[in-house]
């Protein structure tokens, strides 16, 4: 693999990690299934990209492309918490909105952003890493974002969302409302996609309107990936392993690619990351499974003499 | 302190499933009463406290906490004045979460909660480290735990603490021991009544041992199809004994209790 398409492939994969972090937010920490994401991807993208032809300021384009994701997730949390739509459709009735306004947002098809200045341009000359410079930008934006994660989910708000989306009942009970807990979370969820997308656009030089399709299920093989490889349970490991599951499933792409492995061509890559998913979902499931059969036998075997069980 | 006028639910309406479940409760309780509910599967006993902590809305009546009527009030804002252990012990704590964060959660029940660290600083910490500690059970040295890896027992006692961890006019115990083995249900039971007898907790607990129901608190209610049957308090309450309960119970409905449960635990 050269060094171009390794570079690629980790830009990519720093890329796709902050997908990686929205999903979990939605699908992990609040239990929503959300497929908004297919359309908030490209929104921030839009959103970006108009924003940036019209002159702004790349910084300031960016953040109205998170902020724009983060209103689509708004939507889509409207929409199950007050009119009571099932979040499963809630979230694909706003993924295919999204799709003509994006169009409306854009106002054709796609925007090229070649030769305009972009969040990279001023790094370019500042760091001088060549073809490393987007990835060195990149990997501090995805850092910077998993440890605001992090923080968020253990001040008081982030507690009562992860209450809120395991345990409805007793999160109610201590006052939190789940409603608000819901908005708050597909909001924030969605803005780190839109963020995700509007970055993208940005490295890739382009916004299109069809660049968001399959950005779930992306964002999910990074996430199970993750979670097969460093566990689910603290959050700080959870947030590691989406950045590293999204750089390495960008890694196992680019190396399918390469190498020509079963004739695999670019127009195969959504067939290909849909097998990985439903794998790795099996593969977790089976393993989980197994776990909770071993558990109790070794925790009986090795465990000392348990202080007062009650 | 808690008023139940005329309240009356029923499950289903309108279809051939429609269930009456409260058919008329009239209840007051004073500040600083426990009070232990009683009756047969299917009396309203944990309709009337769902109907108190608000999940289950009342079709006709009202409800009064502390001279807040809170009758179209949701389950998260009578929350500030309710605490809650539930008979699953699953239920009322977060199992991903670990037993500090679980008590952390509780501490900020009924205020306005923020972007500030959920834990608190070293000495908030300590403090509910300390009161951890007085459950007998252990936690204390198990405060990093998830709430999922502590035993039923455990995690009843966790969720009693966090129900009364702060000031509040009404606890409710659903059954909190009916899931638990005899040893465990007696531990708990024993420190309930130690923190509600410690702080004067208004308290609304269901059992369906009627052993329990004259033994914990200080007024028996007995429910059946809907409503009140009997209410015992005051100084007449110490000379009753189960089988005065199951005489009065067949005098007052014409029917004996069938159901062994009640009458054996």
């Amino acid at each position: 693999m050269s060094a171009l398409a390794i570079s690629g492939a980790l830009e990519a994969g720093l890329l796709f990690s902050l997908v990686a972090l929205g999903v979990y937010l939605s699908f992990r920490v609040l239990n929503f299934p959300d497929l908004t994401v297919d359309g908030s991807f490209p929104l921030g993208a839009a959103a970006t990209a108009v924003a940036i032809v019209n002159g702004m300021n790349p910084f300031l384009a960016t953040v109205v492309g998170m902020f724009a994701g983060g209103a689509a997730g708004l939507v889509s949390g409207i929409l199950n918490v007050r009119f009571r739509i099932l979040n499963l459709l809630a979230g694909i009735l706003t993924m295919v909105a999204l799709y003509s306004i994006n169009l409306r947002v854009m106002g054709r098809p796609n925007i090229s952003l070649y030769g305009e200045t972009t969040i990279f341009t001023p790094f370019e000359t500042l760091l001088d890493f060549g073809i490393w410079t987007n990835c060195v930008v990149l990997l501090v934006i995805a850092l910077a974002m998993k440890f605001l994660v992090d923080w968020f989910l253990s001040t008081q708000i982030g507690l009562a969302l992860r209450a809120s989306g395991e345990n409805p009942v007793m999160a109610r009970a201590q006052s939190v409302g789940n409603a608000r807990m819901t908005m708050i979370g597909i909001t924030l969820s969605n803005a780190l996609v839109g963020l995700a997308g509007s970055l993208f656009a940005q490295s890739q030089g382009v916004a299109d309107v069809s660049m968001g399709i399959g950005t779930i299920v992306t964002g999910l093989a990074a996430l199970i990936i993750g979670e097969t490889l460093l566990g689910s349970i603290k959050v700080a490991w959870a947030t590691l392993g989406c950045l590293i599951g999204a750089v390495l499933y960008r890694f196992f792409i680019a190396a399918a690619l390469n190498a020509g492995f079963l004739g695999i061509e670019a127009q195969d890559l959504n067939l290909v990351t849909a097998v990985v998913v439903a794998v790795a979902v099996v593969l977790s499931q089976a393993r989980r499974n197994s776990r909770f059969r071993l558990w109790p036998a070794l925790r009986r075997a090795f465990a000392a003499p348990q202080p007062q069980k009650g | 302190m808690l008023s139940v006028c005329d309240a009356y639910v029923t499950f289903n309406p309108g279809t051939p499933l429609a269930v009456p479940a409260l058919r008329g409760v009239d209840l007051d309780i004073e500040a600083g009463e426990f009070v232990t509910v009683i009756g047969t599967n299917g009396a309203g006993k944990s309709t009337l406290l769902s109907a108190v902590a608000g999940d289950v809305r009342l079709d006709r009546g009202g409800i009064y906490i502390d001279g807040h009527d809170v009758t179209a009030w949701p389950t998260e804002q009578r929350a500030a004045m309710i605490g809650r252990v539930f008979q699953e012990p699953r239920a009322g704590t977060c199992s991903s979460l670990t037993v500090e964060e679980n008590l952390a959660l509780a501490a900020s029940r009924g205020g306005r909660r923020g972007l500030r660290t959920a834990l608190g600083r070293g000495s908030q910490r300590r403090r509910l480290a300390d009161q951890v500690a007085r459950l007998g059970m252990g936690l204390e040295d198990r405060l990093g735990a998830l709430a999922g890896t502590l035993s039923g027992g455990q995690r009843q006692a966790l969720s009693l603490l966090m129900a009364t961890l702060l000031p509040m006019k009404i606890l409710i115990l659903d059954e909190h021991t009916a899931a638990l083995d005899p040893g465990a249900a007696a531990t708990v039971l024993d420190l309930s009544a130690e923190i509600t007898g410690e702080q004067r907790l208004t308290t609304l607990m269901v059992t369906h041992s009627m052993r329990n129901s004259l033994d914990f608190g200080t007024r028996t209610i007995m429910m059946n199809a809907g409503r009140i049957l009997l209410d015992i308090h005051g100084d007449k309450r110490k000379d009753y004994d189960v089988p005065d309960l199951l005489d009065l119970f067949k005098k007052t409905t014409g029917s004996a209790v069938e159901d062994d449960q009640l009458v054996l635990a």
